[in-house]
């Protein structure tokens, strides 16, 4: 479970987070939509630990992100996250970017790296792709590569940042069929995202942020049927 | 013409001498690219440090390095160095001076590297549970050392061909050393300086040919 209780965050002068207050459960799906700079990205990297947090509290499973006293790179292991920068480690092969972080982090022997990746890139479709390098891949093949390493750590929790908005549209459907499946097989997730389809046919809850505070979270239904907050209504207004 | 006569047999004759004096150069200027390319990622990281005294440390080190002449940071440790009771031979001098001065020069050389390489990859890295060192270790640094490669090649040149300023410390088993006393015992100057000289130029050579070959291996991606 992720507990987040009146989280702050500036940066420098700017208050991006403004008291957050959100509990994802386990086998949960949350979206969060929302203009450009109103947080939603940020809150992602806070919970994992990538940025610090002025005040407020994040626990996952009951351990205190922001604590001097926990140990973020073993937290990591279990929380990962997928860029819209997909960051494709460029000198190394497909198959080498997914082992990379089961053999150095977790320990794991060549063999079973290698059988974990595999078994990882046959899920998000890149089978056929394991020795080749990065660059000769699709923008939406790169991000799926991207999301197999992360969930190559066995993680429990994933944290998808907009993964879709800097793909060409031809490939965003690839990328989101992924989240899709992993959705169905029960992961726990909080996706950041643009694609208002998608957010109301995966998600539990949908959270709507705006300038910092999250004005409403509802049921997909309710929220892009019945939005209660004129924010909400004006931005949906808009993006449809 | 000008009353000289080239007498390139007696040269020539001292080739297998000065072919042990060339696998000396080699030997001092590999040693002195390992350990200034060590030191280069140790100030490297220095430099990323939160410490102002390690980032200090590094820049001056860059600093000197790159701005006095390569005789006198050799010089210094030989000479220098003995004012303070520290005697280096000058094997060891030599060595040290031009891995002070590789460490430098690679030093810039990986600061531009890492200027190509995104902040997001360490980020990508750290999200995965690597520790910032790991995630240097791991994804920066064999990115750094590809994009610097090139300049890498043109340091060892360059470290080959300052093996040559051993001879004002008294290096006498170098390529340089023992072309200079041949010298002083013939005055063949022209032939056995000409005859270095193809040397250097063919060692230098093989160097980069050799680190094309390599690159061709390292740039796959």
């Amino acid at each position: 479970m992720i507990e987040i209780q009146n989280v702050r965050k500036s940066f420098g002068p700017l208050e991006v987070l403004k008291g957050i207050d959100l509990t994802v459960d386990k086998g949960e799906v949350v979206s969060i939509i929302g203009g450009s700079g109103s947080g939603k990205s940020t809150l992602l990297t806070c919970i994992n630990g990538l940025e610090p947090i002025n005040s407020g509290s994040i626990r996952i499973d009951g351990v205190e992100v922001h604590a001097k006293s926990t140990n973020l790179d073993k937290l990591r292991r279990k929380v990962g996250i997928v860029f819209q920068q997909w960051n494709a480690f460029p000198h190394l092969t497909v198959i080498e970017n997914v082992m990379l972080a089961p053999r150095k982090v977790l320990g794991l022997s060549k063999r079973e790296a290698e059988e974990i990746a595999v078994k990882q890139l046959g899920h998000v479709g890149l089978a056929d792709k394991l020795k080749v390098y990065p660059s000769r891949l699709s923008g939406g093949q790169q991000q799926r590569m991207a999301i197999a390493r992360a969930l190559a750590m066995s993680p429990e929790y994933m944290l998808f940042d907009e993964v879709t908005s800097a793909l060409d549209p031809m490939l965003v459907g690839e990328v989101l069929d992924t989240l899709r499946m992993l959705a169905s097989e029960g992961m726990t997730m909080i996706c950041v995202t643009h694609e208002m389809k998608f957010a109301r046919e995966v998600s539990d809850r949908v959270a709507f942020f705006h300038q910092g505070v999250m004005a409403e979270i509802a049921p997909p239904a309710e929220l892009f049927d019945a939005p209660k907050r004129p924010e909400t209504q004006k931005f949906l207004a808009a993006t449809h | 013409m000008f009353g000289y006569t080239f007498r390139w047999n007696q040269a020539l004759q001292a080739l297998p001498q000065m072919l042990d004096g060339a696998l000396v150069t080699l030997q001092v200027a590999i040693l002195s690219m390992v350990i200034g390319l060590a030191l280069a990622i140790m100030l490297t990281l220095f430099r990323r440090s939160d410490s102002r005294i390690l980032r200090g440390f590094a820049v001056a080190w860059v600093e000197v390095a790159r701005n006095t002449p390569a005789l006198f940071q050799i010089y210094m440790a030989h000479f220098g160095l003995g004012n303070f009771g520290i005697h280096l031979s000058p094997f060891a001098a030599l060595l040290a001076g031009i891995a002070f001065n590789n460490a430098g020069y690679l030093a810039e050389n990986f600061r531009g590297a890492l200027k190509a390489i995104p902040e997001t990859q360490a980020r990508a890295g750290r999200s995965l549970g690597m520790g910032s060192l790991q995630a240097f270790r791991l994804i920066v640094l064999p990115q750094m050392l590809r994009i610097a490669f090139l300049p890498m090649t043109n340091q060892m040149v360059w470290a080959i061909l300052m093996t040559s300023l051993g001879v004002t410390v008294g290096m006498n088993t170098d390529l340089a050393g023992i072309t200079q006393e041949l010298n002083a015992r013939s005055f063949r100057t022209f032939e056995f300086f000409a005859i270095a000289a193809v040397i250097y130029y063919l060692i230098a050579k093989a160097v980069t040919l050799g680190a094309r070959l390599v690159a061709r291996r390292l740039f796959r991606y």
